[in-house]
């Protein structure tokens, strides 16, 4: 193999490495990688803070620009705290929440100094409103008795009068926001940052605004124009909404608060799973044996239920406060430290698990839509530097694609996938021809402001958050489907085994092709410095010839 | 007896149309609602008397009625209006929709209407009440257009008998779909709404189908087609949304 040293988190499989054990939604598969081809996993877990609520102290007693959050206040102020909702982190976090932890402490000050008139607003936007049991874990109990319904309650981007208009970016972006957040006199964000692109602006300038807002960066165009959600800095949907974020911080007082976890998703029964498989204990290897095997015999409500029981064990690694660009620039710095794993050069052929839970699928199944929006979107934008697969590259996935949506949270992605997707996968298609009817869909815009589903207009937009991925990826394989209508309707191929679909691959890959394997979950993004296809061959960072 | 509202905005300026089935969907009340109040404010104690035995003693064949065909069910439930004046009627429908209707409906059902509006759809009830009945309601939400059953009138008294074509079960989807046609609107673009299996003909032939605090039967079919279910707030009674 190569003598170039490669970062402990890639590994190069060769004929003594064990199959490599992949998530294939609620299920595990075992992969026979070929010889040659390289792994990238999680890195370990950070250090996670031994003190977090010294830390939450400090950082709004010291914050990152402006002054001390104690020093913005005065009796009889109008405060506003918007948080984040629990989209992320993936999957919920062990109680208590660091949600929950920073308003313990900042909600006895806001007390101290005289501060009565409080509302607190989960800023869901275009989300699923959290259920009352879902905010009370995620803020604590104390907390919720005290504000909910009437002073705790989950953002309504769709209530007449409920948005108020701050003004429009030189690039004619609209910014609207929460009335009551925008007429606060101060307004605290309290984020939990998971990937680098959360937080920052996107924080109140999307999690409180309206649908004349989202369109102003919810478009197939930003998305196109966006080399990687992850890199702000390669962002065009990051540029937008820092340009509408900067006005919206001329206007209302904004104090950030921000927080980092670890990538501690799995309890100590199954962080082994996050680990080289060459380096499994014998115990382990059979617990992973006995997991598969009862995955495979359990429903998937059963399945899912394994792995959402038990809440992840994050821990806190970071909390920075004060002016929203200078806590965020810290926020990324510890989310980089977390998840950025290096590798050199691209891949022909990448090869991914796709897990069973997503940002916008927390308590619900992953239906046929947030499968593409996690290969195309998700998976396909965890980079830094250029995608993880060339330009033209093929993706072998491993998922069942099951035709099955949640009734309650997904309702409109039902018609979105079986109507629309039918008639054109063309984001631009879908987005200038029916994006506008489709969001005003009055049973449906009824349905989250009043139920628990995602708005109408959503379902588009995650489509949308394919769209780079779908403009650089030549090919998506599936292994593991359970139909064919629906990775037809995707716009992917299936076999129905690995070794099949890295035939199909290599049909339309070079000879001797580069394949790589992103080992997710937990969390890792894979920071690819490039080389060209000589470079490569030199290192010997492709298949063995004709390996299989 | 005329229309009961007049449509104001043409309806080729909405987009397409919104059809609302109304009892169970928009409003608490059913058929009976009504005429029961209707029955009990004769103008003697005597005829009140009279006409309610009247309507206990069809009550086994309403019931069979209802399980078999809606149709029949209407018909058998207006008998009981014949001989009734058409002024009185007219009172007392009024007074019906105050003390039996409004306070019925469902706190969302305002909400939806409004959401309907801004997504520039018409709106239209389509009942199997008479519509000297929804009238009153349907100006109260605003709606465009109400598609109702009409009693036969002769010499300003009531027959017992609908007029044609009687709005009930599959005959509403043939009504809205020629209403669609009348006012340009494509049948695919329009939206229907009902609680009732009765209603699935109406909800089958529009590209929108979707069902409203659904029964059973309602509620089985919409988990087959994937026809989205909305339950609408039914806690306050009266005068709506907050």
């Amino acid at each position: 193999m190569s003598s170039h040293t490669a970062h402990p988190c890639v590994v190069t499989i060769d004929g003594r490495s064990k199959p490599r054990v992949l998530f294939s939604g609620s299920r595990l598969v075992e992969v026979d990688l070929p010889v040659g081809s390289r792994v990238l996993y999680p890195k370990p877990p950070m250090k996670a803070l031994p003190d977090v609520d010294a830390a939450i102290r400090y950082a709004i007693d010291h914050p990152e620009g402006g002054a001390p959050l104690h020093a913005r206040l005065r009796p009889g102020m109008k405060v506003t705290i918007a948080i984040d909702d629990i989209s992320l982190p993936l999957p919920p976090m062990k109680r208590p929440d660091i949600r929950e932890r920073v308003l313990k402490i900042v909600l006895p000050m806001l007390a101290d100094y005289g501060v009565d008139d409080i509302h607190l607003i989960v800023a869901t936007c275009f989300h699923r409103p959290m259920t009352a049991k879902e905010v009370e874990r995620m803020v604590g109990q104390a907390v919720f008795r005290k504000y909910w319904p009437d002073r705790l309650y989950n953002h309504d981007a769709e209530k007449p009068g409920g948005l108020t208009e701050i003004g429009t970016t030189d690039q004619g972006e609209v910014v609207e926001i929460s009335t009551r957040a925008a007429t606060s006199d101060l307004l605290i964000y309290l984020n939990l940052n998971f990937v680098p692109m959360d937080g920052g602006h996107k924080s109140a300038a999307v999690g409180l605004c309206g649908y004349r807002s989202l369109r102003a960066h919810h478009t197939p165009g930003a998305i196109r124009a966006s080399k990687s959600y992850m890199e702000p800095g390669a962002s065009e949907l990051n540029h937008r909404v820092v340009r509408m974020g900067r006005l919206l911080n001329e206007h209302v007082n904004v104090f950030t608060i921000e927080t980092t976890v670890d990538n501690r998703m799995f309890g100590p029964e199954l962080d082994f799973l996050a680990r080289n498989e060459d380096d499994w204990t014998p115990r382990q290897q059979m617990g992973a044996k006995a997991l598969m095997a009862t995955l495979n015999a359990l429903p998937w409500k059963a399945r899912q239920a394994i792995f959402e029981k038990v809440p992840a064990p994050y821990g806190v690694t970071g909390v920075f406060a004060g002016e929203t660009e200078a806590a965020h620039e810290k926020t990324l710095e510890k989310c980089n430290e977390q998840y950025a794993v290096p590798i050199d050069g691209q891949a022909d052929i990448v090869v991914t698990g796709v897990p069973y839970i997503s940002p916008y699928n927390v308590g619900a199944f992953l239906n046929p839509l947030l499968v593409s929006v996690l290969i195309e979107g998700y998976l396909f934008n965890l980079n830094r530097g250029v995608p993880l697969v060339k330009k033209g590259g093929t993706v072998i996935a491993f998922h069942p694609c099951t035709d099955h949506f949640d009734k309650t949270q997904h309702l409109a992605y039902v018609e979105f996938v079986h109507k629309l997707l039918p008639k054109t996968r063309d984001a631009m298609e879908l987005h200038k021809k029916y994006e506008r009817e489709f969001a005003s869909n009055p049973a449906y815009v009824q349905m989250y402001r009043t139920g628990n589903a995602y708005h109408p207009a959503h379902p588009f937009f995650m489509w949308y958050w394919g769209e780079n991925g779908r403009q650089h990826i030549g090919r998506v394989i599936i292994v593991g489907a359970d139909n064919e209508y629906i990775p037809s309707l995707l716009g992917y191929e299936t076999a129905s085994t690995f070794a099949e679909a890295l035939q199909m691959a290599r049909e339309t890959a070079p000879p001797d092709p580069s394949l790589t394997c992103l080992h997710i979950c937990p969390m890792l993004m894979a920071d690819v410095k490039p080389l060209d296809d000589d470079e490569q061959a030199r290192r010997g960072l492709r298949l063995l010839p004709g390996g299989a | 007896m005329g229309h009961p509202i007049t449509e104001t905005t043409p309806a080729t300026a909405y987009r397409a149309t919104a059809y609302f089935d109304v009892d169970g969907t928009l409003v608490g009340t059913n058929l009976l609602h009504p005429m029961l109040h209707v029955l009990t404010q004769q103008p003697t104690p005597l005829q009140s008397l009279r006409r309610i035995g009247k309507a206990l003693l069809a009550a086994p064949m309403l019931a069979a009625a209802e399980l078999r065909d809606r149709r029949r069910f209407n018909e058998l439930l207006f008998s009981h209006y014949e001989g009734m004046s058409e002024d009185r009627l007219v009172v007392l429908a009024d007074e019906t929709y105050r003390k039996v209707i409004a306070p019925r409906v469902f706190r969302g059902t305002r909400d939806l209407l409004a959401q309907c509006r801004r997504a520039d759809l018409r709106v239209v009830l389509v009942t199997g009440s008479l519509d000297i009945t929804v009238a009153p309601l349907a100006r109260e939400l605003g709606a465009d257009h109400v598609i109702a059953n009409r009693l036969e009138m002769r010499k300003g008294k009531a027959t017992g008998k609908l007029l044609r074509p009687v709005v009930a079960g599959p005959a509403k989807a043939r009504i809205i779909a020629d209403d669609a046609r009348e006012v340009g609107h494509d049948l695919g673009a329009c939206h229907a709404y009902s609680d009732s299996a009765s209603d699935v003909p109406m909800l089958s032939v529009v590209g929108h189908p979707f069902c409203i605090n659904p029964d059973w039967r309602l509620r089985d079919l919409a988990t087959a087609y994937d026809w989205a279910v909305l339950d609408l707030d039914r806690s306050s009674p009266g005068e709506g949304s907050e």
